[in-house]
């Protein structure tokens, strides 16, 4: 089929009996200046791998915060990390701290040893039983 | 002689000894083994020449006399000094002295146990009482060393440091034998001398107070000696478990720095080395500025090393890498010269192994701009945010009739150093390999950089064939070749060192030179290498946005100690850091220059 540039959008209702928010609480816990994040999208206007790309750093991490991770990995590593959302972001927030903890969340490397862990798989697991 | 050359007392002392050798020799081949291949390049091509002679010239002023410390702190000095020079002698002199009185040879320990074998100058050798007294003043010279190492443990402050490190249980059960050893010396000796009256003039005197006291005694005398061996083997078998094991390791160390072995991005023989060259001397721990405004003190370059050395006991100490402003300020400090900030990217990168793999697919349509006989201009990615600075380079490449190409102005690739920094290699690499493409198929003659982090990585980690400068470099440059005619003005300015900028890469000079013909430059109290990071360095991805902010305003706080009219800086990072520090006005030097560029 022919691609004409727009497509059907998905739907985006967010069904609160299906998010496992674990890997959210995770992430607040370990960048607890995410909680002043206002999503004003300082960092996309900033971001360098931004002007190359569609990549949108807002997009993400608010994707991230709504637990919907699917691709997030993927579209994280198109960052070059220059910390240049760090500088713009009026509320302070550590966002260079944000990308890797994302990356370490997503990838289930512990974030204390550094080293891939299972605790969290299967804690998720446990949470799709129940 | 007391009965013959070898007494049972002697057992623990040989026995240390030669745990001692064999351990090191084995732990050395080891490690020697686990060179890379560079490493190993270096070595065979600078093995036969000339260079032991500087590495023997650093060693004795090093590790004997302790030079670096000196500068630091004359009685911290001191008392190094006193300890490794004054037991160096001590070893030498009782060698000669044992040479002199057995010259048809002699046992190991007789040279240790002297007096014990050679108690009331039966042979009678030349300069015997000298050598006494000489052994004496010598055996004074390490016990005062001790006593302030003691008055240190109390008090350390007037020895020049705030904060002493942390030690192991194992450092302190060797640190107590080391302890021992010296006054266990001087009774011994004062044992046998109230005996048989042997001696220079300080254990004679003690020997004369011990008879006085009815302690004249071969029982009591056995026994000083055997506590004296003791101390001894006991700390020659700790030695390589412990921080005394940089004794030997530094010699090493130094030759092979001076055969031009660099450390790798990996783990190697060489890093074995550096961590155990490590005297764990906690001078790195003051200056950090991690320390000195947010308390924080369990992440700097002695207990890196520490946690390194012992991953498989601590585990949990990995997360101490990741938390630090990689501002090399230990690197300036460390009386041994560790690459601090080197090993503790090895750790990040063994860190980061199962996240560093790049998506930036993205770049490979970017062409260069066909640049022959232009020089290429990098700003950076900060230089996007404070855009006075490549405004002001454009105006200064054009005063000076210079073409240029502005390789970043509208698209922006990182020089990766930020992804290096945080142990990203993979992902560091690419980005490296795409801008050296851009830049030799440019074919533009030299490489100009306004952000000091890329100035740094064009310099150290990519293998450009065209020079690189900084803008503070370019323009001294200019000015120097008479190019480039300033106006000077009423204006007073502190400088702030970027860490990239001077620790990195050495470059202290030429921004001042630049600044001294435009405007009045006033002096600060730490500047050069001790200068104090801005806080907000790439490095440390921890930090949230106050503890950066407590770290600026100690930097800002000495910059304004002076009263300048104007903040001088040559980094976009530093001069975004101190914009809102305060009302004063901050520039980077080439807004300073353009300003004042004569027509």
């Amino acid at each position: 089929m022919k691609k004409f540039g727009f497509e059907i959008s998905k739907g985006r209702q967010l069904n609160f009996d299906e998010m496992k928010p674990d890997k959210v609480e995770k992430l607040l816990e370990l960048v607890p200046s995410y909680k002043l994040c206002i999503g004003c999208g300082g960092c996309t206007a900033a971001c360098s791998a931004a002007g190359f790309t569609d990549y949108n750093f807002r997009k993400i991490h608010t994707a991230f915060f709504r637990a919907q991770y699917e691709g997030l990995d993927e579209q994280l590593k198109r960052c070059m990390l220059c910390g240049k959302c760090l500088l713009v972001c009026p509320r302070g927030v550590n966002t260079r701290s944000l990308i890797i903890n994302m990356r370490r969340i997503l990838n289930n490397v512990d974030p204390v040893t550094w080293r891939p862990q299972r605790e969290l798989k299967s804690k998720n697991e446990g949470g799709s039983n129940e | 002689m007391n009965s013959d050359s070898f007494h049972l007392f002697v057992i623990p002392f040989v026995a240390g000894v030669f745990f001692l050798l064999v351990f090191s020799v084995w732990k050395y081949w080891r490690w020697i083994k686990k060179f890379d291949k560079l490493q190993r390049a270096k070595i065979r091509k600078n093995i036969w020449t000339w260079r032991f002679l500087p590495a023997i010239w650093e060693a004795f002023r090093e590790g004997l006399l302790h030079w670096r410390i000196t500068k630091k702190n004359l009685l911290l000095g001191y008392m190094h000094r006193s300890l490794a020079f004054g037991w160096f002698l001590l070893i030498v002199v009782g060698a000669v002295q044992a040479k002199l009185a057995f010259p048809d040879g002699h046992p190991l320990w007789i040279a240790i146990f002297f007096n014990y074998f050679e108690p009331s100058y039966s042979i009678d050798f030349p300069k015997a009482e000298f050598f006494a007294n000489l052994m004496d003043v010598l055996l004074i010279y390490v016990l005062s060393g001790l006593f302030l190492a003691m008055f240190k443990k109390v008090w350390s402050r007037p020895l020049g440091m705030k904060r002493t490190t942390r030690h192991t249980l194992m450092d302190r059960v060797a640190k107590l034998a080391l302890w021992c050893i010296f006054p266990f010396r001087l009774l011994s000796e004062a044992a046998t001398s109230s005996l048989y009256g042997n001696g220079g003039f300080m254990t004679r005197g003690l020997g004369n107070v011990l008879s006085s006291m009815g302690v004249a005694d071969p029982a009591f005398e056995m026994s000083c000696w055997t506590l004296y061996s003791i101390a001894l083997g006991t700390f020659f078998c700790l030695m390589p478990f412990s921080r005394y094991m940089h004794i030997f390791t530094e010699v090493f160390l130094i030759y092979f720095r001076q055969l031009g072995v660099k450390d790798s991005d990996k783990k190697t023989g060489y890093t074995m080395f550096e961590l155990s060259a490590c005297s764990r001397c906690g001078i790195c721990i003051d200056g950090c500025p991690m320390n000195r405004e947010l308390g924080i003190v369990n992440m700097q370059g002695v207990y890196m090393l520490q946690s390194v050395r012992n991953l498989e006991l601590q585990k949990n100490a990995e997360p101490i890498a990741e938390n630090c402003l990689m501002c090399d300020r230990c690197v300036a400090d460390c009386p041994v010269n560790l690459d601090l900030s080197i090993i503790r990217r090895q750790v990040r990168i063994k860190n980061k192994k199962d996240i560093d793999k790049g998506g930036y697919g993205y770049l490979r349509n970017i062409q260069p701009f066909n640049s022959i006989g232009r020089v290429a201009y990098f700003g950076g990615c900060m230089s996007h945010l404070t855009p006075g600075i490549s405004r002001s380079m454009e105006t200064i490449f054009n005063a000076v009739g210079q073409k240029y190409w502005y390789m970043d102005k509208n698209e922006t690739i990182c020089c990766g150093r930020p992804l290096l920094q945080q142990g990203f290699e993979n992902q560091a690499f690419e980005l490296r390999r795409k801008n050296t493409e851009m830049i030799v198929n440019s074919k533009a003659t030299m490489l100009i950089t306004s952000c000091p982090i890329c100035y740094q990585s064009f310099k150290k980690e990519y293998k450009l064939s065209i020079p690189v400068m900084h803008h503070t470099e370019y323009i001294n440059m200019l000015i120097e070749s008479g190019k480039l005619k300033l106006r000077k003005d009423d204006r007073r300015v502190t400088y702030h060192d970027p860490c990239e900028l001077g620790r990195g890469c050495g470059i202290y000079d030429q921004p001042r030179n630049v600044l001294r013909a435009t405007t009045t430059l006033l002096k600060t109290k730490e500047e050069r290498e001790h200068s104090l990071c801005c806080g907000f360095n790439l490095g440390n991805p921890t930090l949230d946005l106050e503890q950066q902010t407590a770290i600026r305003n100690a930097a800002r706080d000495n910059l304004m100690a002076p009263k300048p009219d104007t903040i001088a800086t040559a980094c976009p990072m530093c001069k975004k850091a101190f914009q809102h520090a305060d009302n004063i006005p901050v520039k980077d030097i080439a807004e300073i220059v353009a300003e004042n560029i004569i027509k």
